[in-house]
């Protein structure tokens, strides 16, 4: 290897390194045996929506519809999301809940595809050069291939690949590491597909816009992946500015912040990510799979996984079709232990040893993001030895690649000290295991931090909710508060304008007892009282004609404006020519001249209903009702027209009852049936848990269950009755 | 004048005493005016602590009554939704030694629940609709009434008034977003000899590790 990096100035060593790491045993020679194997298309495959990260993508496809290989059948919701392509031909047969390749074991949404063997894709398009097209262009096929990283966290592609305009990309990074232990899936890729690699490479480059450094950051565990790599770098005239830099096989180099620390010697400061250094970094995988997407027009619909591990007959990488049940992979390398079942206590891994999840079903399919799956022997992965108490030794310390402190961390989230924690950066702990690795006490670090960010985010999510929780309590209160003082205002401006009204009369009744001539004054404070009042009413109109977009309550606003005035002129007309009979002559004129004045205002107010009426009547043609537009002195005439509104709701209620009643006795009578039937039970329910926990209400219930059973009964006559 | 002050030093005392007495006078009145406090600050802080529920279990109508019952001296042990969480919260800021949960006012539940309504059994008395302290009940009179989930504190306020008993409290499914490691279990066995496992463990523990050896 020595001599192969001294004939090529295209590749050399990595110029830093990063704190810490670890020399885990490497295992990776077992699945590079054999060239990379595919797997046949199984009979069922089944796509979680969720296998990215961000927003579940959101299902275009029904029951029984049939799908072609390539044929998109989920759409990704929002820009953090990713689409789903049927990798196989067949029929969607589920659309429900299935267990999910996830840490957590939970279900989710899952499309099942039973394939038909026949494989039949769509028809892709290709694309002869993409540099004819805008990079804008080849971001939106990338997006619509539903490309996500294949390294493992399952990030958007095209997200990574549009960084904001802040950040002047001049580097970017092809991470073909693989520090994992076991995992070969990058290596073969390189290894086979060197070809594709280096294409992938520069059209990531030509979409970042040609940066000036691509590099290729690769450990030296995989000199013949190296050497391909380099080979075809040496044969192309075009790859002038790719470079290879490799480094010393470290556990975890392969780390995102990491890799960019040993080959570019800077490190990404807590909180930012690598483009704020002007790096974008991609996986091997994800370049080539891109590259195959802009060139032949095929979305993501496999991968290369490596099934690896001491209880499979066949060691080896695996063109894999996305949605293939983990079974069938295994059945198809064959299990060399007859009996491995995860209820027998085998272990299944997707992912590393060090950062994977052991499955909790071998139901669950391979995801964008599976690049291993790991089925150890009972030797191979014996069960982790009880954890004893922390020594103190620090070499969790030494070996933290994030140069954080795990002793301390360790102690904060033991003792849910979740601020203190923080402030240790505890989110700058990329999760990799080293330090439970070196542990001396087997102290499970890495679920102890897992569990403290995950209780940290969720304190923040209620933090969130409760907040707005009280701006909602909050803004109940001022609106109820205010209605209330509304109501008071309201209340108190009535009892005002009573005592008001009372005071008036006492003060005329002392004046006029007092002095008559003072009537004069008491007559023109009357006047002004009435000029007062004539304002409401104007308003009120105002009010009925800004209002008239709603013709039959407005009708019926109308109607009794109407007949209100109308009531209020005959009963100002009666008063009046009943004046003269009373005794007292002094008061005789002043009354009269009160009250006609109030006639004239009630008459005014009359007019200006009818007129409303009338124009009400000519906009709204169809309502029948037309006010009379005679001057409007008796009463009679007003009852009529009250009535007359009044009588017409009548009937109308009384047509909707009718209607209500006669319209499906017998359905009325199953629905009383069946909600019978769900009380009944409901009742019986709580009978027998109150027998059981001899309640003293016992009696209570029973008889609440027997009067429901015969109201059942006597329901159910009715019924047959009906029927018959 | 000058005079009188040189031959007087008492005299120069107390005028100089006094006119700097005036002028941090005046700027303590002025930053008494301008930089006033509206409200009581800890009862803001309380508030933030309680977990806005408004479920009224404390006996008080909503969260920031209870948070000023608080700040008045009253127990801080009160919130069942908050739990011994946040009674140790309110006990750090408040400096004082942290109470268990007062189980008169009503058990702390583990599992966070939202109230829901049996639509097809609901009458449209709105009842509910007035109990709900954040407004997360949608319903109309003689309308079916619904809730919005997202709103919904879980203070199950609404179940007690319904007259046709259609309201449940289900407990809140939780989905992939918000599901999180838990952490290990606590090492409750410190002596070694209360370690069964361990002991019978430590047969097959030399032979793994020269499994790994192998492996490696």
């Amino acid at each position: 290897m020595s001599t192969l990096i001294a004939s090529d100035q295209r590749v050399s060593q990595a110029i830093g390194d990063f704190h810490g790491g670890i020399y885990p045993p490497e295992n990776k020679d077992q699945s590079m045996q054999l060239p990379i194997g595919e797997l046949p298309v199984p009979p069922v495959l089944v796509f979680p929506l969720n296998q990215h990260m961000g927003a579940p993508a959101m299902p275009i496809v029904a029951l029984g519809d049939t799908v072609l290989r390539g044929q998109k059948i989920a759409e990704a919701v929002g820009g953090f999301s990713a689409a789903i392509h049927a990798s196989s031909s067949g029929t969607i047969t589920a659309i429900e809940d299935r267990t999910l390749p996830h840490a957590s074991g939970m279900s989710g949404t899952c499309i099942e595809i039973t394939t038909d063997g026949q494989h039949k894709a769509i028809a892709f398009t290709p694309c002869e050069d993409y540099r004819q097209h805008s990079a804008q262009a080849l971001i939106q096929k990338i997006r619509d291939a539903g490309i996500t990283g294949l390294g493992g966290a399952g990030f958007p592609t095209a997200i990574k690949l549009q960084p904001q305009a802040q950040f002047a990309i001049d580097t970017l990074i092809l991470n073909g590491t693989e520090c994992e232990p076991y995992i070969t899936a990058d290596h073969s890729l390189m290894r086979y597909h060197a070809e594709e690699v280096i294409e992938g490479a520069l059209l990531l480059s030509y979409i970042l816009g040609e940066p000036k450094n691509i590099i290729l950051g690769v450990e030296d565990n995989k000199p013949d992946a190296i050497e391909a790599l380099s080979s075809v770098l040496e044969q192309r005239d075009d790859a002038d500015n790719i470079r290879i830099i490799t480094f010393p096989t470290k556990y975890p180099s392969g780390g995102e912040k990491q890799l960019i620390q040993l080959i570019t010697g800077k490190e990404v400061p807590s909180g930012t990510i690598p483009a704020s250094l002007g790096i974008v970094m991609q996986n091997v995988g994800t370049a080539v799979v891109a590259h195959r997407t802009i060139t032949k027009g095929e979305p993501l619909t496999s991968r290369i996984t490596t099934f690896v591990g001491n209880a499979l007959n066949t060691q080896r990488n695996m063109y894999t079709l996305l949605g293939t049940p983990i079974h069938f992979a295994l059945e198809h390398l064959g299990l060399a232990e007859k009996d491995f079942s995860l209820e027998a206590g085998n272990k299944l891994i997707m992912g590393g040893p060090m950062m994977g999840f052991a499955l909790k079903s071998t139901e669950v399919p391979v995801v964008k993001s599976t690049n291993c799956v790991i089925a150890p022997s009972k030797q191979e992965l014996p069960p982790q030895p009880e954890a004893q108490e922390c020594i103190r030794c620090g070499m969790c310390a030494e070996v933290c690649p994030a140069s954080l402190l795990p002793q301390q961390l360790y102690w904060y989230a033991k003792a849910e000290d979740h601020e203190r924690a923080q402030s240790h950066n505890l989110f700058d702990c990329i999760e990799c295991g080293a330090c439970s690795f070196v542990c001396p006490s087997n102290i499970p670090l890495v679920q102890y931090y897992r569990a403290s960010k995950g209780a940290i985010k969720q304190i923040e999510q209620e933090k969130v909710k409760s907040d707005h929780a009280r701006q909602r309590f909050e803004f109940r209160k001022e609106r109820m508060e205010k209605a209330e003082a509304d109501k008071a205002a309201k209340r108190e401006a009535r009892k005002q304008a009573a005592a008001k009204a009372k005071k008036i009369q006492a003060e005329k009744k002392a004046a006029l007892e007092k002095n008559p001539t003072t009537e004069v004054k008491a007559t023109s404070d009357q006047t002004a009282e009435v000029a007062t009042a004539v304002d409401p009413v104007a308003a009120a109109m105002a009010r009925v004609k800004a209002q008239q977009n709603d013709p039959v309550a407005q009708q019926a606003k109308l109607e009794r404006a109407v007949s209100g005035a109308k009531d209020r002129v005959t009963k100002l007309t009666e008063k009046l020519h009943a004046e003269p009979s009373k005794k007292q002559k002094s008061k005789l004129e002043e009354h009269k001249d009160r009250t006609a004045s109030q006639l004239k205002q009630a008459e005014i107010r009359l007019q200006d209903a009818e007129k409303a009426l009338a124009e009400h009547a000519d906009k709204n043609p169809p309502v029948t009702m037309t006010p009379t537009h005679s001057s409007a002195t008796t009463g009679s005439e007003k009852a009529e027209t009250a009535n007359d509104a009044a009588g017409s709701a009548i009937e109308r209620a009384k047509a909707n009852a009718a209607a209500m009643a006669t319209m499906s006795p017998k359905e009325k009578l199953q629905k009383s049936i069946t909600s019978l039937e769900q009380r009944l039970a409901k009742a019986q329910a709580r009978f027998a848990d109150a027998e059981k926990e001899n309640n003293d209400n016992v009696d209570a219930f029973r008889t609440g269950a027997e009067k429901l059973e015969q109201k059942l009964a006597t329901a159910k006559e009715a019924l047959e009755k009906e029927l018959n | 004048m000058i005079e009188l002050i040189t031959q007087h030093p008492i005299l120069s005392a107390l005028i100089a005493l006094g006119s700097l007495a005036l002028i941090f006078g005046g700027i303590l009145g002025f930053a008494a005016v301008q930089f006033k406090v509206e409200g009581d600050p800890i009862v803001e802080a309380l508030d933030a602590l309680l977990p806005q529920t408004q479920c009224g279990q404390c006996g008080h109508p909503g969260c920031k009554p209870y948070a000023e019952g608080i700040a008045k001296g009253e127990p801080i042990n009160k919130c069942p939704p908050g739990g011994q969480s946040t009674i140790d919260n309110i006990a750090e800021l408040l400096g004082v030694e942290a109470p268990s949960l007062d189980e008169e006012h009503g058990e702390e539940a583990d599992v966070k629940t939202v109230a829901y309504i049996r639509e097809d059994e609901c009458i449209g008395c709105t009842k509910c609709i007035q109990a709900c302290p954040v407004d997360a009940i949608l319903g109309a009179a003689k309308q079916m009434h619904t809730v919005i989930v997202d709103e919904c504190t879980g203070c199950d306020l609404c179940v007690e008034p319904c007259p046709v008993d259609c309201i449940d409290m289900l407990p809140v499914e939780q989905t992939l977003q918000e599901w999180k490691w838990t952490a290990p279990n606590k090492m409750s066995n410190l002596i070694a000899t209360d370690r069964a496992p361990l002991i019978s463990n430590s047969d097959s523990a030399p032979s793994s590790a020269s499994d790994e050896e192998n492996a490696a």
